[in-house]
């Protein structure tokens, strides 16, 4: 018993320095040296390209609604909404998704809304436009959802849907090595590509 | 098409995993790997202790279960100070009591439940020296416990079955720490953070958003997180944020990384009892049952979210709530089958809003005893305590004493194996039983109905099974869940490891009785088709009414909203 304990706390120091501060330490040194910027988050002009932002004028191309309509950030009510990796904006959140339940009255109406939302803004909305992604702040859509989008954005820049359809054709990116996961845009680098157009 | 893609290649590379990975580990725990000799020995001398110490199986549990403590004293004690700690750029402070004991309980028995947000909760210290650490400890326990049984197999008239402080040594230097190295860099490559510079602002000129970005060394630990099925990540939403995993690469090879050890001791099992059939025939048992639960499970996320139907919106693409573009609905629900039949637990959605029928592959997947492939060590363990009632029920119906590999299987072995098998069961119905009938379990579920009492069932099973993965609606963080939810996770670790060591122990000082006409045989298709019988109808008997409450009927209620 005695020796099971002396060797379990040898061990258990053994495994933090090793297992712990060794291997972080040594991995992040590397991550550093040699993807930088990959393992400072992606970090560009206007934001991470791997985070995604609330985008509210019709001037620009909007991602999923994890911090707008019935997600917004709301202190009266305590919420914080999507969007919000750790403080947006003066509100503080965390990633999360909204864990509501297929059978969810709360999740139909939610959506409801923002259906109604699309449609006044000339938006024939796809189902990644109205529901929430896993972490909260799903940077991506996928090219239909921006295709979608194009009326919306057309009659607020002025720009041709034309145009526009080919901005989106050059910013998609197809599944990974063409079979893994889906294909899609990055909301962001999208913007950033229409702001350079107008 | 890419779906299709996907799962051949997933095939194709646990395939060579199996091979490959199988009998290196067979060598590892043989003693005929080396490369690391400079750190092995120095270990063993700090530890006073030696590859030729063998250990009685009783000694093998005392340690695993003094070492087990220690841990958690350790992991807890980190927890609770973090705030007079280095390594703490948002000066966090201390966690507390109970959360940290629910913490502690959680990574010291590879369940990795997290009732906390990690970003607003988690020094670096803390996620460094308490969980990572633990993600490389406890997976390496699981795997010695395996091994223990196995050797009981393989050896024959033996009082001893190893050295449990030389098994976990040579499993963490040899097999973990070389590959989630490996992955790690894989990872970040692609887009992980691994940083310990603190949180970073930012400002969006054009539509005015500023943000404050939590990093923290997180590729690392993803990697080791996915590798030992632990599945505790270092954000609150899991592998469903970009900075644990960016891109459908990683996605892909988080699902892989996570079935790696668990289908390749299969064949380092196969290879130890000097027959690679037996080893094939129970990654035969895993392959089917898995190969099911992905079937119906994609499909039925590849359905309509009932409630975003009736708002008038149906869908090409799937059920897209909770979901992430970058991984489309398919990939997402191979994921979500993977981390719940391995005990992995990690999520790359919210598994809160799958469909009423893929919330049942997921929660099934946990019910039916986490064998396939179950978590490192605990996979294979828990299988060939079902191989072992299989065994004794095909020697039932043909009149003679069974034998596993030579081994006779008399009362002894089954009593422990039958014990084993309904701890977990037991544990789960019990505290689910409790949680639905008191105010402070009633307060935790945040939808209404069925998934109400689903979220419930699926937090007791998934800590009971040492799973980690939640419907996340479901407020934890309170102290009737912290303290439940913690006994429910040791139980289930520990009350199924001391009598499968038992088990071990008992097998090893058999001798073998030499094959004939009429033994029965354990490598082939009826033996495999008899243990998934027999896993299927323990699972479904004990938790058929249980889930009938809870995703069946939400299946079943067609139009109605809670």
């Amino acid at each position: 018993m005695l020796v099971h304990l002396r060797r379990s706390l040898v061990m258990a120091v053994i495994c933090l320095v090793l297992f712990g501060f060794v291997y972080a330490f040594a991995g992040t040194g590397i991550a550093q040296l040699f993807f930088k910027n990959q393992a400072d988050g992606s970090i560009t002009a206007n934001g991470s390209t791997l985070i995604g932002q609330n985008w509210t004028s019709p001037k620009f191309f909007h991602g999923r609604p994890d911090d707008f309509g019935p997600y917004a950030a709301n202190a009266k009510q305590d919420v914080s909404g999507g969007d919000n990796p750790l403080e947006a904006n003066g509100f503080s959140g965390e990633s999360s998704a909204t864990n509501l339940g297929p059978r969810s009255k709360t999740l139909e109406t939610d959506t409801k809304e923002l259906v109604k939302f699309w449609h006044s803004m000339g938006v024939n909305p796809t189902p990644d436009l109205v529901t929430t992604s896993g972490s909260g702040y799903d940077p991506d859509i996928s090219p239909q959802d921006a295709y979608v989008q194009i009326p919306m954005v057309s009659k607020a820049t002025g720009l041709s849907p034309k145009v526009l359809r080919t901005l989106i054709k050059s910013q998609s990116h197809s599944a990974q090595w063409g079979f893994l996961g889906a294909s899609y845009v990055d909301v962001l680098q999208l913007n950033e590509a229409l702001a350079k157009l107008s | 098409m890419g779906f299709f893609f996907t799962l051949v290649a997933l095939v194709v590379l646990l395939g060579v995993t199996w091979r490959y990975l199988g009998s290196y580990m067979e060598a590892v725990f043989d003693g005929r790997v080396h490369w690391l000799g400079f750190v092995e020995r120095p270990i063993y001398r700090a530890l006073h202790t030696s590859p030729e110490q063998e250990q009685t199986w009783k000694r093998y549990a005392g340690a695993m279960i003094v070492f087990s403590a220690v841990s958690l004293v350790f992991t807890y004690v980190i927890l609770r100070i973090q705030g007079s700690l280095p390594l703490n750029p948002q000066h966090l402070g201390g966690v507390g009591s109970g959360l940290s004991f629910n913490t502690a309980s959680s990574f010291v028995t590879n369940t990795n439940w997290q009732n906390y947000g990690g970003e607003t909760t988690m020094s670096y210290f803390s996620q460094i020296g308490s969980l990572t650490v633990q993600q490389f400890v406890t997976p390496a326990v699981g795997i010695a416990v395996a091994i223990v049984v196995v050797r009981g197999f393989s050896r024959r008239n033996s009082p001893t079955i190893g050295n449990f402080w030389v098994d976990i040594t040579r499993c963490m230097l040899y097999i973990l720490l070389p590959i989630a190295f490996l992955f790690g860099i894989i990872f970040v490559a692609q887009g992980a953070v691994q940083t310990l510079a603190g949180t970073v602002s930012v400002n969006d000129a054009l539509n005015g958003v500023r943000q404050t970005i939590p990093r923290g060394p997180i590729g690392f630990m993803e990697a080791i997180k996915q590798l030992g099925t632990n599945g505790g990540g270092f954000l609150d939403a899991n592998s469903a944020t970009t900075f644990e995993n960016p891109t459908g690469l990683t996605n892909f090879l988080s699902i892989y990384l996570l079935l790696s050890i668990p289908v390749a001791l299969t064949y380092t099992f196969g290879k130890m009892v000097g027959s690679v059939r037996h080893g094939l025939a129970l990654l035969s048992v895993m392959v089917i049952l898995f190969g099911v639960w992905v079937g119906f499970t994609s499909y039925a996320e590849h359905q309509n979210n009932p409630a975003v139907a009736a708002a008038g919106i149906h869908s090409t693409v799937g059920n897209t709530e909770g979901k992430e573009v970058r991984f489309g609905d398919t990939s997402t629900a191979l994921f979500g089958v993977a981390s719940t039949q391995t005990s992995t637990g990690s999520a790359d959605a919210s598994y809160d809003s799958f469909t009423p029928m893929g919330g049942f592959g997921l929660l099934t997947g946990m019910m039916i005893g986490e064998v396939t492939p179950g978590g490192t060590g605990s996979g294979l363990y828990t299988l060939l305590i079902y191989a072992i009632i299989a065994v004794f029920i095909g020697g039932l119906m043909i009149g003679r004493t069974p034998e596993y590999l030579g081994k006779k299987i008399q009362a002894r072995e089954v009593k422990l194996a039958g014990l084993g098998a309904l701890v977990m069961p037991i544990a789960v119905l019990i505290f689910t039983g409790i949680a639905v009938s008191i105010a402070a379990g009633k307060a935790g579920p945040l939808n209404h109905g069925p998934h109400g009492f689903s979220e419930i069932l699926y937090a007791l099973t998934s800590q009971g099974n040492n799973n980690g993965s939640a419907f996340g609606g479901l407020t934890g963080n309170t102290p009737f869940y912290n303290v439940v939810g913690a006994i429910d996770m040791l139980l289930g670790r520990f009350g199924i490891m001391i009598p499968v060591l038992a088990l071990g122990g008992a097998l090893a000082e058999k001798n073998v009785v030499p094959e004939s006409l009429g033994t029965f045989r354990t490598d082939n298709g009826m033996f495999v088709g008899l243990t998934i019988g027999v896993i299927l109808i323990i699972g479904g008997l004990t938790f058929f009414p249980a889930i009938s409450l809870g995703p069946i009927v939400e299946q079943l209620s067609h139009g109605r909203f809670f």
